[in-house]
């Protein structure tokens, strides 16, 4: 278990580099960083004394590993446009993109699940035929147009829900959380809904397409056989045995959500990541996008490496190493 | 005489698809004795497992019983509703399936799906029930059978997964045991093993057994009676020494003569010409006609019903006409 740990977490570093690398590169090559910090009246020797004085005439290695030991110690640069640092910037976005991943995250498993099972269960079921059809709206519209559509219903037809924002923010010190305040709960239902469609279908039809396949095979033929309750069949053995696809795909999934918040951000004026990044490309703020790029690739690695400790814990064949029995 | 164990009359079971219904088993009739072993053969697709799976009352939808009854100890269990049929698989029939290695639920430990299994038939508490699994994984020869059962099923190798099986299926003493093709998957030295200790136990027990099979030498070594299926009926059922060494049906005799022996001389094992009809394709009269050497003009009109001869009972217009003339 351990040794695997610690395999996974080399690859993963390895994976990071690349990133920087990407990051790095386009830290240092989009656009020339001087030209981006200077007024245009500094003469061309300031230009090249700024350009001394920043490292960009070492050698690309040696910057290279300046870039990586910066972002160990979480410092990015500073932020063309607002001329803060910028992991100062992501960290006070972070816990707006979380929260919304997170619930949009839930709402995607827990229904997902649900009625992936059910329409597994009753696949001559009208309603299973409903919610098929459905889920083909979910996977096939596009967020902004589910996003403005939510807004049109329940914020300006209905007047239930603020179509925008992230209402009152309460200040716990080293997090800030809409959840603990009404306005808070009220903003967070439509951006989470809409974030959550297209995974809560992704999910149902693949829960769906697992327990199909599950429910054919010979062990759950043969429990049948044994005459256990169709509860203990269908949710003991079948839905565990479902369970490994499903958490992968959930697991890259919730790293999708959390880097393609972007739109739905947008749509919400949600203050998260993701609408920061947007601003930033808009004005060319290569520290952000670079720091931005940086962040969700640690995401993905984290969330995979997550992941992978799952399987250990749903499969035993993947705990105990080979068979050890004998005739 | 008591009543069997099980009994079956008249059963059929229809499978309604778009190109019409497929009859996947027909008219079959048969019973078996306590601490019988009936044995039933025949091709792949002659309808073996799915008397089986119909007995059983697992036959996938839209596939149903269209006609017959099935009687177990003389109460009737086709019309039974689905949870009170729950209560009998398991408890009063157990079944084994063929392939060990995929029979048993891999995230689950032996010990946990024993012990679900009989705290589903048996009030016993949780500690009973694991002492009583580690007694059938004893019984069926399993070595170091309290430390086994904490194991994964991967953990076993597929001899020792189906004796793993078989104590699932046995661990409610059931009354029948139906087991499609126990031994096939396995390798040829475990076969036996196998065999020894599904007989064993069942004689023990007291459990009936209907082998499903298409190993002759297994038939030939543990069954009581034999049944030949063809078509999705029965062609032949009798004791075995009967149906074995003076085989009445022409398929029998065909699929007898195409067993490899090392005391005949023969060069060349005979065997039957062309396969068995699709089920969307069964011949006119008896099905087994456009194979038959021996098929006359009523073969191709009639459909010849299992009738009484020498002991047993065959479906062939062979025996009609001898008694006719005699």
């Amino acid at each position: 278990m351990l040794a695997f740990i610690l395999k996974r977490l080399a690859q993963s570093v390895l994976v990071m580099l690349v990133v920087a690398l990407i990051s790095f590169t386009m830290f240092r090559y989009v656009g020339d960083p001087v030209a981006s910090l200077v007024s245009q009246e500094a003469s061309i020797a300031d230009q090249e004394q700024l350009r001394e004085r920043l490292g960009l005439n070492d050698p690309i290695v040696e910057q290279f590993f300046r870039f990586v030991g910066n972002a160990l110690q979480g410092q990015f640069g500073i932020s063309y446009r607002l001329q803060q640092p910028v992991s100062e910037l992501i960290l006070s976005r972070l816990p707006a993109t979380i929260e919304l991943a997170f619930a949009s995250a839930t709402i995607a498993l827990t229904l997902g699940i649900i009625l992936g099972v059910f329409t597994a269960l009753k696949p001559q079921s009208p309603v299973s035929g409903g919610v098929m059809a459905f889920s083909l709206v979910g996977v096939s519209l596009p967020t902004f147009l589910i996003g403005i559509a939510l807004i049109y219903i329940f914020a300006v037809e209905l007047q239930w829900l603020p179509s925008f924002g992230r209402g009152d923010v309460v200040d716990l010190g080293w997090w800030n959380t809409g959840l603990l305040s009404e306005s808070g709960l009220r903003s967070i239902i439509l951006p989470a809904i809409t974030l959550s469609l297209f995974q809560m279908t992704l999910i149902m039809r693949l829960v769906r397409a697992e327990m199909l396949e599950v429910l054919r095979a010979d062990y759950i033929k043969f429990a049948r056989a044994r005459g256990l309750t169709d509860r203990a069949v269908n949710f003991g053995h079948a839905l565990k045995n479902t369970l490994v696809p499903v958490i992968t795909i959930t697991g890259l999934q919730l790293g999708s959500v959390i880097a393609f918040a972007i739109i739905t951000e947008t749509v919400f004026q949600w203050p998260g990541v993701g609408s920061l990044f947007i601003n930033s490309v808009a004005v060319v703020d290569v520290p952000v996008m670079a720091a931005y790029l940086m962040f969700i690739a640690l995401v993905f690695v984290v969330i995979n490496l997550i992941v992978d400790i799952l399987y250990y814990l749903v499969d035993p064949r993947l705990r105990v190493g080979g068979a050890r029995g004998g005739h | 005489m008591s009543t069997p164990v099980l009994s079956v009359e008249g059963m059929t079971v229809q499978f309604p698809t778009r190109r019409g219904i497929l009859t996947a088993v027909d008219d079959v009739s048969f019973s078996i004795k306590a601490g019988e072993v009936l044995g039933v053969v025949g091709e792949s697709g002659a309808g073996k497992s799915m008397t089986g799976s119909a007995i059983i009352g697992l036959i996938e939808p839209p596939g149903r019983i269209s006609s017959g009854q099935v009687f177990l100890h003389g109460e009737r269990i086709d019309t039974l509703p689905a949870e009170k049929m729950r209560r009998v698989r398991g408890r009063k029939i157990g079944m084994i399936f063929q392939d060990p290695l995929t029979s048993l639920n891999p995230l689950y430990t032996v010990a946990e799906q024993l012990v679900e299994t009989i705290r589903t038939h048996l009030p016993l508490s949780a500690a009973d029930a694991r002492k009583r699994a580690i007694g059938l994984l004893d019984d069926v020869g399993i070595p170091d059978a309290s430390r086994r059962i904490d194991d994964y099923p991967h953990q076993f190798s597929g001899g020792m997964r189906q004796r793993v099986v078989i104590a699932l299926a046995l661990c409610a003493d059931p009354d029948l045991v139906i087991a499609d093709e126990p031994t096939t998957a396995l390798d040829v030295s475990v076969q036996a093993q196998i065999i020894d200790v599904m007989k064993k136990l069942c004689a023990e027990k007291g459990a009936a057994i209907m082998l499903i099979t298409h190993d002759m030498g297994v038939i030939a070594e543990i069954a009581d009676r034999v049944a030949v299926m063809y078509a999705g009926r029965l062609a032949e059922i009798g004791p075995v020494r009967k149906v074995i060494s003076d085989a009445a049906h022409p398929y029998t005799k065909g699929l007898m003569g195409s067993i490899p022996s090392l005391l005949s001389d023969a060069e060349r094992l005979t065997q039957i010409p062309g396969s068995m009809p699709r089920l969307t394709a069964i011949p006119q009269g008896c099905p087994f006609n456009p194979r038959c050497s021996y098929a006359f003009d009523r073969c191709y009109i009639e459909r010849p019903d299992p009738l009484p001869h020498d002991e047993r009972r065959v479906a062939c217009w062979l025996y009609d006409k001898e008694e006719a003339l005699s």
